[in-house]
């Protein structure tokens, strides 16, 4: 490899020198199927235009016997919500024995819990808002009325209740009033057994992206933040896949200070779950420009209206370039194992 | 002002749409929608989905169409595959009113208007007859395809109550008296007479001849869309209204559930004046409706039996509304009522008090199971305690597992509102929910 793809993986213009044929997994049974088929189709062309043989593929009885059967030269997972996030199908593709583009399974089981994550980037001084998570049983068994009052008296209000495991803001809501409390719980445990009520923090709500080779020689770096301003006030599921309903600001107009510090804290999220290859942390930056956590996505979208595709254009970054490059990362980093 | 307020560069601006600033306000309401998104999972085949309308494909002669299909380009591919007329095929236009006259309507292929599914037939009408503001008179619940049509014309859609015997006439008559003292002409009523989508109900004869007298009296026109209407249980056809009013209704008709929806083939029957503008309309939109898929049509009617077919497609049906009927009737909690359609492809749940359906579909779909929510069939933001549930397109055997797997769900449901109590929004404004009597085996 030679020494400028080793630090830009951009700068790949043709077939990765390892990885030739990639199966995009794309879909899945998760809440979030549609937007996981979208980022696919985006990241199947961005690479099929870098050269690469692209076969994109759903996740289903089939997978496990045509991956064994026709080994790929690499798996790109970009399954959004429980299956494609929470490690299982990276264990099953480490099982298989195939390189795999993104995060290792331990690492995503840490992320994608949102609890877990506030407490491993909490106990690295990451600054995340109070939260208290709790099953539906706890309610049922203990009374929901008096729960609900605790989490009131502790976390006051506005408060956000979301699922402690999903994305795309699906099962979220923004309680302003006590009296809209229970109807935010029942909607959030739709999704998930367990709801994450944290504070709602006011302020600039902004999307880092971190870049990791897992090149000794080059820590992670961090891409221009994304800056997101909802028609809406909410950064809900409409205003996320709606192209025109929210108005983003690349990089996001921050102070010199909070927007080093926000690209700090990616890092330290980054680091701290110990992901791999591409991040994204969601921070909010309040009015004193403190920088809070509020989760971590080992597979972030890349659709037509995501951050990540932002956030690499305006580094000057090719996401197929960067995808390419990162695939020839994992094949490589793959072949070193067996080798050693 | 805090220091990170002031920004050390200027960002790029950005929403992602060049012409976010440009589009028409119609499309105000064309977001992406969570409801929707949930939907793409129910495509997979572990979801028993009890959502969409399809019908039965498997079940036509398939070899057989796709022999006339073979010989039908080969023999006459020159005119099937050139533009055609606006007003669509003359000889098709004639078999349409044969199969017309199973429901009793007497009518000149003049009068026929062929259109690219009967939901073009809804959009031309729409088109015709309504300006931004205008109101229409629907069912609670309405079609919610023909919702959509109002919407994207941006009309005011009226919803009139229903009971088990399809739309209340006191009720129709005290809208359109209310819409007369207020000084709004009321344009349309919009009606699904048989076999209702979504509601699973049939008007009774006597209600039918009603709601003519009132559309009468109140010189409203009456749109009568009526795709299921071969598609009954019991014996023979309702009488269309349109057999007993020519005037005053436009009658939509379809060959998406007697025969193939891919090939978008259906049809107004209207008024003259009223279908000269049609087939203007249709020009414009169109230029012709497709002249493949009217020959294929055509040629489905001339050389198959496709009464014989419409009664299979009748026993397929029955089979099915009986498998989620008995599911229902076993699996489902005290307190959950439903339909009992004798026709048509759905059944009409209406869920336990506290309970909404919208919310409870993500858990649905987690367990594997589809619905549409009622809110998709009221313009008004009413039905969130009610679903529509699909007969028509899973096996009898895959029907009672997804009646289990939602039992199941509205079991966890039922658990979760006891807890929290009841959080349902209140009933949007203007209508009355339709909600279901006791189901006659509770």
């Amino acid at each position: 490899m030679n020494e400028q793809r080793a630090h830009d993986p951009s700068a790949a213009s043709t077939a990765p020198a390892h990885g030739g044929r990639v199966v995009v997994l794309a879909g899945g049974l998760s809440h979030e199927r549609e937007v996981s088929l979208r980022s696919g189709r985006r990241v199947g062309e961005a690479l099929r235009r870098r050269g690469l043989e692209v076969d994109q593929r759903d996740v289903g009885a089939d997978l496990v016997p045509a991956l064994t059967a026709d080994p790929p030269d690499c798996v790109l997972p970009l399954l959004h919500g429980q299956a494609g996030e929470d490690g299982a199908l990276r264990e099953v593709l480490e099982l298989v024995g195939v390189p795999y583009v993104g995060s290792r399974p331990a690492a995503c089981r840490l992320a994608f819990d949102k609890p877990v994550a506030k407490a491993v980037v909490a106990r690295a001084g990451v600054r995340t808002p109070a939260a208290v998570a709790l099953p539906a049983d706890t309610f049922k068994e203990l009374g929901a009325a008096g729960v609900m009052d605790l989490l009131l008296g502790r976390i006051g209000l506005p408060l956000v209740v979301k699922p402690a495991r999903g994305g795309s803001a699906l099962g979220c809501a923004v309680v302003r009033a006590p009296d809209e409390l229970p109807g935010a719980m029942v909607g959030c445990f739709g999704y998930d057994a367990v709801a994450l009520v944290e504070r709602f923090v006011v302020g600039t709500e902004v999307a880092v992206t971190v870049l990791d080779q897992g090149h000794d020689a080059e820590p992670p770096r961090t891409l221009p933040a994304v800056e997101i301003r909802p028609d809406g006030g909410v950064y809900d599921y409409a205003a996320r896949y709606t192209a025109g309903a929210t108005e983003f600001v690349v990089p996001a107009e921050l102070g010199d200070p909070a927007a080093a510090a926000c690209a700090v804290t990616a890092v330290t999220v980054h680091d701290a779950l110990g992901l791999r290859h591409l991040s994204r942390s969601d921070l909010v930056v309040d009015a004193a420009g403190q920088v809070w956590f509020l989760e971590a996505n080992v597979a972030p979208g890349v659709t037509e209206t995501s951050l990540v595709p932002l956030a690499l254009e305006a580094a000057g970054l090719d996401l197929g370039g960067v995808v390419a490059g990162l695939v020839d990362r994992s094949v490589a980093a793959d072949r070193s194992i067996v080798d050693a | 002002m805090a220091e990170h307020a002031r920004p050390a560069t200027t960002g790029r601006h950005t929403r992602l749409d060049a012409y976010a600033d440009r589009y028409a306000s119609r499309t105000k309401g064309m977001t992406a929608s969570e409801i929707r998104a949930l939907f793409a999972v129910a495509s997979r085949p572990e979801v028993v989905s009890l959502a969409g309308g399809m019908p039965s494909i498997s079940g036509l002669p398939l070899d057989a169409v796709a022999e006339s299909v073979a010989d039908l380009i080969s023999t006459r591919g020159v005119s099937a595959l050139q533009y055609g007329s606006g007003q669509g095929d003359p000889v098709l236009r004639e078999q349409i009113c044969t199969v017309m006259a199973l429901e009793g309507i007497v009518a000149h292929p003049d009068d026929v208007v062929v259109t690219v599914g009967s939901q073009q037939g809804l959009d031309l009408v729409t088109r015709i007859f309504c300006d931004p503001g205008d109101v229409v008179v629907c069912e609670a619940p309405s079609y919610v395809g023909a919702l959509g049509v109002f919407r994207a014309y941006e009309c005011d859609v009226v919803h009139v109550e229903m009971d088990e015997h399809g739309l209340v006439p006191e009720a129709l008559r005290d809208t359109l008296g209310a819409a007369r003292h207020a000084g709004t002409r009321v344009k349309l009523v919009y009606s699904v007479p048989t076999y209702h989508n979504p509601a699973g109900v049939t008007l009774t004869a006597a209600r039918r001849a009603e709601v003519l007298e009132i559309c009468a009296t109140h010189d409203v026109l009456l749109v009568e869309d009526n795709p299921y209407g071969l598609l009954g249980f019991t014996d023979g056809p309702p009488r269309a209204m349109r057999a007993d009013e020519d005037e005053r209704v436009v009658y939509l008709g379809s060959f998406s559930k007697t025969f193939a929806p891919g090939l978008r083939v259906g049809w107004v029957l209207a008024p003259h004046a009223v279908r000269e503008k049609l087939v203007l309309a249709q020009e414009s939109a169109t230029l012709c409706p497709p002249s493949f898929s009217q020959a294929v049509v055509s040629t489905y009617l001339a050389e198959h039996d496709w009464r014989g077919q419409v009664k299979a497609f009748q026993e397929t049906y029955r089979e099915r509304r009986d498998a989620m009927l008995a599911a229902l009737d076993e699996h489902l909690p005290p307190g959950t009522r439903w339909t009992r359609p004798d026709g048509g492809f759905y059944v009409w749940l209406t869920l336990p008090a506290g309970l909404d359906a919208k919310a409870m579909l993500p858990r649905a779909v987690t367990a594997r199971v589809a619905y549409v929510p009622g809110t998709a069939f009221y313009a008004d933001g009413a039905g969130r305690r009610s679903m529509r549930l699909s007969y028509c397109h899973p096996t009898p055997e895959r029907i009672d597992v997804g009646v289990r797997r939602l039992a199941g769900v509205l079991g966890a449901e039922l658990d979760l509102r006891a807890t929290f109590g009841s959080s349902t929004p209140a009933a949007g404004r203007g209508s009355s929910p339709y909600e279901m009597p006791e189901p006659d085996s509770s």
